[in-house]
């Protein structure tokens, strides 16, 4: 129970970090991101709606006001869920544009993470299991190999094979330029069309981490000496390669599942520019290269949070895994 | 240094290294042109003059990519050393004095494992009013010390209740003499592996963020040179040598870091030594 009170009071006060990293962030630029942003919007030729002026102040920080108060109206609008207006995509605000992104990001990066995760954890139990084979020598250099190519790279060489030499699949973009996202069977396979190219980036450097971890856990654990007394009782190989192995190797995997979230929502920010696709991170570059302040912090504030809920559940799973951990935070 | 050098694989990366640092020292002698004079004829294919054909602006791709050799290696020196220092500042302390300090470090440690780093890195290149290489190495040093410091960490607290220590303690060592003069000896392996995998991902980082265009564009790197060759048109003008030469050279120079950690991991970890 201590464990996931502990784990609790973690993700609370991350969270809460997080949410003051935000605040930090834009005002501890030289210069004044939010009068030059404010400056901007009112040369816009359309009114700006005052209470999405005050948001934006409010989050981004003009100087007025001590710190603590400050602190204190951004506190509110970030519980209020008031994030502004966009600059670059003005008058929509940030939530929305934040929502339109997130299935995007959400479908490509969710498939192609449990299945790079599945793929790579079975093909390292199988390099484990048949240790200094030509399987395990074929399965664990070809990896290294492959997780020393730049991701952004095979990226724009699938680009140039695929899309643009053999025009097999189109060579960006979330769906075609004639259809519009509907709930139709046409609009689906058009969107799958193009997904295919950025998930085959993601899935090919994807396996790599979890071939590698799970390989040498299950080495180490095979090593053990539980298991060597089920080799000595003449145990199926098979079997004490999957109940006294694999089972115990792939716990560190879970939690590294949860961490390498973080880690490939940074991806998806150069998978989804090369292939220009509609999604999270693609959204932030853009908001960057057009100084959309707004944008840019509320995206920000949103992977983050999205990150630490993904490692706060991968703490609990892991809690009811494995006992020890649970007891091993208690003393 | 002699027990690596008898590792296969290790002697392979070190010499790749080698080779890396080299073209980098001599860039001006070994590139044919500048990096940056465009007096040739624009988006031409490989040929005897230009070995990797030349850009969008006339300039010529193999003197790029010789000159991107030093951007990547001093990005990899400089950040890998700085977030090293962090590393062993924030570890150190934590797991040597424990308690209270070590609850707060260690809090930041995790905090900075959690955070996603590039969102972070974009973020702030973003709000960064000055582009540039100064820049890009802050941004990767400021995001990526924790993980070391993580290890550092786990490392001193095994260290710290050992004889030798007791020892030095009695004897009046204060504990900034006993961190430095008897556990930081120790922990020499560690510390190099730490830095390697630091400098590997501010290699990384780097090229990706100048991929990105946060960079100075100004800034030859193979990162710049992905990413003005995916803007100027290399994909579809078929200029398949401008597009593969810089990924290539990138992956060359991760996978010498690679065949490096081989040898060291081998040598710390004898579950993983081949016989």
């Amino acid at each position: 129970m201590l464990y996931f009170l502990r784990r609790t009071g973690f993700f609370v006060a991350t969270l809460w970090a997080a949410v003051t990293l935000n605040f930090l962030i834009p005002r501890l630029q030289p210069g004044d991101p939010a009068q030059a942003l404010l400056a901007r919007l009112q040369g816009n030729t359309q009114a700006v709606n005052p209470a999405q002026l005050a948001a934006i102040r409010k989050m981004l920080g003009t100087h007025d006001g001590n710190l603590l108060s400050q602190y204190w109206d951004y506190l509110g609008a970030v519980v209020h869920g008031q994030f502004g207006v966009s600059y670059s995509y003005y008058p929509y605000s940030v939530t929305a544009m934040i929502a339109t992104a997130l299935p995007w990001t959400l479908i490509l990066v969710g498939v192609t993470q449990i299945a790079s995760f599945a793929i790579g954890t079975l093909l390292g139990a199988w390099a484990a299991y048949r240790r200094n084979s030509r399987v395990d020598s074929v399965i664990t250099l070809g990896s290294t190999f492959v997780g020393t190519l730049p991701f952004f790279w095979i990226g724009l060489l699938l680009i140039f094979v695929f899309a643009i030499t053999l025009n097999w699949f189109p060579d960006g973009g979330g769906y075609g330029g004639g259809s519009s996202p509907s709930w139709t069977w046409l609009f689906f396979s058009d969107a799958f069309q193009h997904s295919v190219l950025p998930a085959l980036a993601l899935l090919i450097t994807g396996p790599v981490g979890w071939i590698i971890g799970m390989r040498n856990n299950m080495v180490q654990t095979l090593g053990e000496d539980y298991a060597r007394l089920a080799r000595a009782k003449g145990l199926p190989r098979r079997r004490i390669a999957l109940t006294y192995g694999a089972r115990i190797a792939i716990l560190p995997n879970v939690t590294g599942f949860a961490i390498a979230l973080g880690g490939l929502l940074g991806g998806t920010v150069l998978v989804e520019t090369i292939f220009n696709y509609p999604g999270l991170g693609r959204l932030l570059l853009e908001a960057v290269s057009n100084k959309d302040y707004p944008l840019m912090q509320a995206l920000f504030l949103f992977t983050t949070i999205g990150v630490l809920i993904a490692n706060f559940l991968a703490d609990v799973t892991y809690g009811f895994l494995d006992p020890r951990v649970r007891r091993a935070e208690a003393t | 240094m002699t027990i690596l050098w008898r590792n296969s694989k290790c002697r392979a990366g070190m010499i790749m290294l080698a080779a890396f640092i080299l073209i980098a020292v001599f860039a001006a002698v070994i590139a044919p042109y500048g990096p940056r004079v465009s007096d040739f004829g624009a988006s031409e294919g490989p040929s005897g003059a230009h070995w990797l054909g030349t850009t969008a602006r006339g300039e010529d791709v193999f003197s790029q990519l010789v000159y991107g050799a030093r951007t990547s290696l001093i990005v990899g020196l400089v950040a890998g050393v700085l977030s090293t220092l962090i590393a062993m500042a924030v570890g150190l302390t934590a797991g040597y004095l424990r308690g209270v300090v070590d609850e707060v470090l260690s809090f930041f440690i995790n905090l900075g494992l959690v955070v996603p780093v590039l969102p972070l890195m974009v973020v702030l290149a973003g709000y960064a009013p000055v582009k540039g290489l100064g820049l890009i190495i802050v941004v990767i040093t400021v995001t990526g010390w924790a993980y070391g410091a993580r290890i550092k960490r786990a490392q001193i607290i095994t260290l710290r209740t050992r004889d030798y220590i007791t020892a030095a303690k009695f004897a009046g060592d204060s504990t900034a003499r006993i961190i430095a003069f008897e556990i930081v000896p120790n922990m020499i392996s560690l510390i190099v592996v730490g830095f390697m995998g630091a400098a590997l991902g501010a290699i990384g980082a780097e090229a990706g963020l100048a991929f990105l265009g946060l960079g100075d564009p100004q800034t030859v790197s193979w990162g710049t040179m992905l990413n003005q060759a995916s803007l100027g048109g290399a994909l579809t003008t078929g200029q398949w040598a401008w597009l593969v030469a810089p990924g290539l050279v990138l992956a060359l120079l991760i996978t010498s870091f690679t065949l490096m950690n081989f040898g060291i991991d081998a040598l710390s970890n004898p579950h993983l030594r081949e016989d």
